[in-house]
C-alpha cells in the first residue's frame, strides 16, 4: 500500500509545455543578455550607406531608415523590455504576496478592504488605465515600471490569498499553532513554501503580461521615452516603414516579442501542469 | 494521583448565521461536560459521529473561540495527534523539518542537541535516520502517523489528545500504531485523551472510558467495568457494534 513516488523525477519528462517554454525563455534571456555586452553593430550608429536594407547575411534583420542594424537594436532594446518586466513582476509580486498572505490568513476587515481595492484596480482594463495614468505622467522606464507594478499587484494577491485561505484550515497549521508558533512564523515558514507551486506559474504569466504591456504602451507612444530603446518603442518607430515597402523592421521586432511571450506563457502553462 | 486536566460544566453551542429565509439557530454541541484526567491515565472518549467528541478535543486544546465552563490544565501545553495524518503533515516540508520545528519554537536547545533529540525520537517511533529528508508524500499512512506522533512527543508533553488517530489506517497498521502509543505512554509517563468511535480500539489502549451521546457524557467508568456491565443503552449499542 505504501505508494512511493520516485523522488526528484525529471520535471521536464512528458511535460511538453515546460520543456518548450524553458527552452525558448532561456534562449531569449541569453539573446537579450548578450545584447547588453555585444552586438554585431553599434545599435545607435547611423550608416548612410546602409539605409533601409532588406535582411541579408550582413544584416540578418535588415537596417532601419537611418541605416542602423535592426538585429543589434533588437538585442539591445529587448534588455529594456525585460528589465521593465522583471521589475514589474518583482515589485508587483512582493506586494501581492504580502497583501495576499495577510488577507488570506487573517480574513475579516483587512481582507475586505484590501481585496476591494484590488477589485477596483482590476475593474478597469489595465492597459487603458496605464495609458491614462502615463498620459498624465512623463513617459519613461521608471514610470512604466511603477504603473504596471501597481496594476499587477491584484493578480498576485489573489493567487496567494486563495492558497493562504486554503492552507489556514489545514491540520498542520492548527498543529503549528498548538506548538506555539505565532501568526507570522506560520505564514512565512509553514504556509509560504506551499504557495510556491501556484506562485511560479503566476510569475511566468506576469512576465508574459508585462512584456506585452510594455510593447503595447510604447507602441502607442506612452511607454518609454523617445531616447530609450525598447521592443515596444521599436515597434512604434517601425510603423512608417511598413507602408514604405520595408516590413522587416516591424516583422522582426514583432517576432522577438512573440517569441518572448510564447516562452513565458508556455513556461507558465508547463509549471501549472506540473502541479497536477 | 496528580490531576492534569479538569473540565467543569463545559457547554458549547454553535450559532448558524441567520439569512433572509432562515432563522438564526443555536445548536448545543456539548452539554454540561465535566471530567478529570489524571497523570499517566489513558482516558477514552467514545461516541458516534456528531456526538461532540471532536468539539471536546478542540476545547481541551484551546482551539475553541467561545465556550462556557472551565478547562483547567495542570501541565504545559497538551499536544495533539490528528485523525488524518495527510493534512497534519506539511506537504512542503521534510520529516526532519517537521520534527525540528516544535523544538525551534520552544527554542531551548542548540543545533546538535536538537538533532540528537530528533534522531532519538525517530528511532522510538520505529523510523530510521534516512526518513529525515523524505517529504510526507513519500510516506505510507502508518509512517505518516509515526512521524506525527514523533512531532507531538518531541516537546515532551504530559498530555496528548489523540483524535481518532488510527481510524484512517488499515487494521494491521492500526494495531502497530496502538502498540506504539501504549509503548510511548509507558516510556514517557504520558496521559491520553483518546477519542474514537470504535469501542475495540479504546479497549486496547485505555484504562477508563467516557461514553458520549448528543453532547452529553452518558456513562463513565473503568474500561472492564463498562464492557462487562454497560448501564446505558447507548453504551450497549456501541459495544455490540464493535463485536
Amino acid at each position: 500500500m505504501a505508494k512511493q513516488p520516485v523522488k526528484n523525477k525529471n520535471p521536464f519528462a512528458g511535460n511538453w509545455f515546460l520543456t518548450a517554454g524553458a527552452a525558448i525563455t532561456v534562449f531569449m534571456i541569453l539573446f537579450t543578455l548578450l545584447g547588453q555586452i555585444w552586438t554585431p553593430y553599434d545599435p545607435s550608429l547611423p550608416d548612410e550607406n546602409a539605409m533601409s536594407l532588406a535582411p541579408s547575411p550582413a544584416h540578418w534583420f535588415g537596417t532601419d531608415s537611418f541605416g542602423r542594424d535592426i538585429l543589434s537594436r533588437v538585442m539591445n532594446g529587448a534588455g529594456t523590455t525585460l528589465l521593465i518586466a522583471f521589475l514589474v513582476v518583482l515589485i508587483g509580486g512582493i506586494a501581492g504576496v504580502i497583501i495576499g498572505s495577510l488577507t488570506g490568513y487573517f480574513g475579516g476587515v483587512v481582507d475586505e478592504v484590501l481585496m476591494r481595492i484590488c477589485d477596483l484596480i482590476t475593474a478597469f482594463p489595465s492597459i487603458l488605465l496605464a495609458l491614462i495614468i502615463l498620459r498624465i505622467m512623463e513617459p519613461g522606464v521608471k514610470n512604466v515600471v511603477w504603473v504596471l507594478a501597481i496594476l499587477f499587484v491584484p493578480s498576485f494577491a489573489r493567487v496567494v490569498r486563495t492558497e493562504f485561505a486554503r492552507c489556514r484550515t489545514q491540520n498542520y497549521v492548527k498543529l503549528a499553532r498548538l506548538q506555539g508558533a505565532g501568526p507570522f512564523r506560520i505564514m512565512l515558514r509553514h504556509i509560504l513554501p506551499n504557495v510556491w507551486p501556484v506562485l511560479l506559474p503566476a510569475v511566468s504569466i506576469g512576465f508574459n503580461n508585462a512584456v506585452l504591456a510594455e510593447a503595447s504602451m510604447s507602441f502607442l507612444g506612452v511607454g518609454v521615452s523617445a531616447s530609450e530603446v525598447s521592443l515596444g518603442r521599436m515597434l512604434y518607430d517601425s510603423q512608417n516603414t511598413i507602408l514604405r515597402g520595408a516590413p522587416w523592421y516591424a516583422l522582426t521586432v514583432g517576432l522577438v516579442i512573440v517569441l518572448m511571450i510564447l516562452g513565458f506563457s508556455l513556461l507558465g502553462e508547463g509549471l501549472r501542469q506540473r502541479n497536477r | 494521583m496528580d490531576k492534569i486536566l479538569e473540565v467543569r460544566d463545559l457547554n458549547v453551542s454553535y450559532t448558524t448565521e441567520g439569512t433572509l429565509f432562515r432563522k438564526k439557530e443555536v445548536q448545543k454541541v456539548l452539554k454540561d461536560v465535566s471530567f478529570d484526567l489524571y497523570a499517566g491515565e489513558a482516558l477514552g472518549l467514545v461516541g458516534g459521529s456528531g456526538s461532540g467528541k471532536t468539539t471536546l478535543a478542540r476545547a481541551v486544546l484551546g482551539l475553541l473561540p467561545r465556550y462556557e465552563g472551565t478547562v483547567t490544565h495542570y501541565t504545559p501545553r497538551p499536544q495533539v495527534i490528528f485523525q488524518d495524518p495527510s493534512s497534519a503533515l506539511n506537504p512542503a516540508r521534510t520529516v526532519g523539518w517537521i520534527m525540528e520545528e516544535p523544538l525551534l519554537i520552544h527554542g531551548k536547545y542548540d543545533a546538535p542537541e536538537r538533532r540528537r533529540r530528533i534522531l532519538a525520537m525517530l528511532e522510538q517511533v520505529g523510523l530510521s535516520e534516512e526518513y529525515l529528508d523524505r517529504h510526507p508524500s513519500e510516506l505510507s499512512g502508518g509512517q505518516k502517523q509515526r512521524v506525527l506522533i514523533a512531532a507531538a512527543l518531541i516537546v515532551r508533553p504530559r498530555l496528548v489528545v489523540a483524535d481518532e488517530p488510527v481510524s484512517a489506517l488499515d487494521v494491521t497498521i492500526q494495531a502497530q500504531i496502538l502498540k506504539l502509543l501504549a509503548e510511548m505512554r509507558r516510556r514517557h509517563g504520558l496521559s491520553y485523551l483518546f477519542i474514537s468511535h470504535d469501542m475495540n480500539v479504546v479497549y486496547q489502549l485505555c484504562d477508563r472510558v467516557m461514553v458520549m451521546q448528543e453532547g452529553r457524557i452518558v456513562e463513565t467508568g473503568a474500561i472492564d467495568e463498562i464492557f462487562q456491565h454497560p448501564k446505558h443503552p447507548y453504551t450497549r449499542q456501541l459495544i455490540e457494534a464493535a463485536n
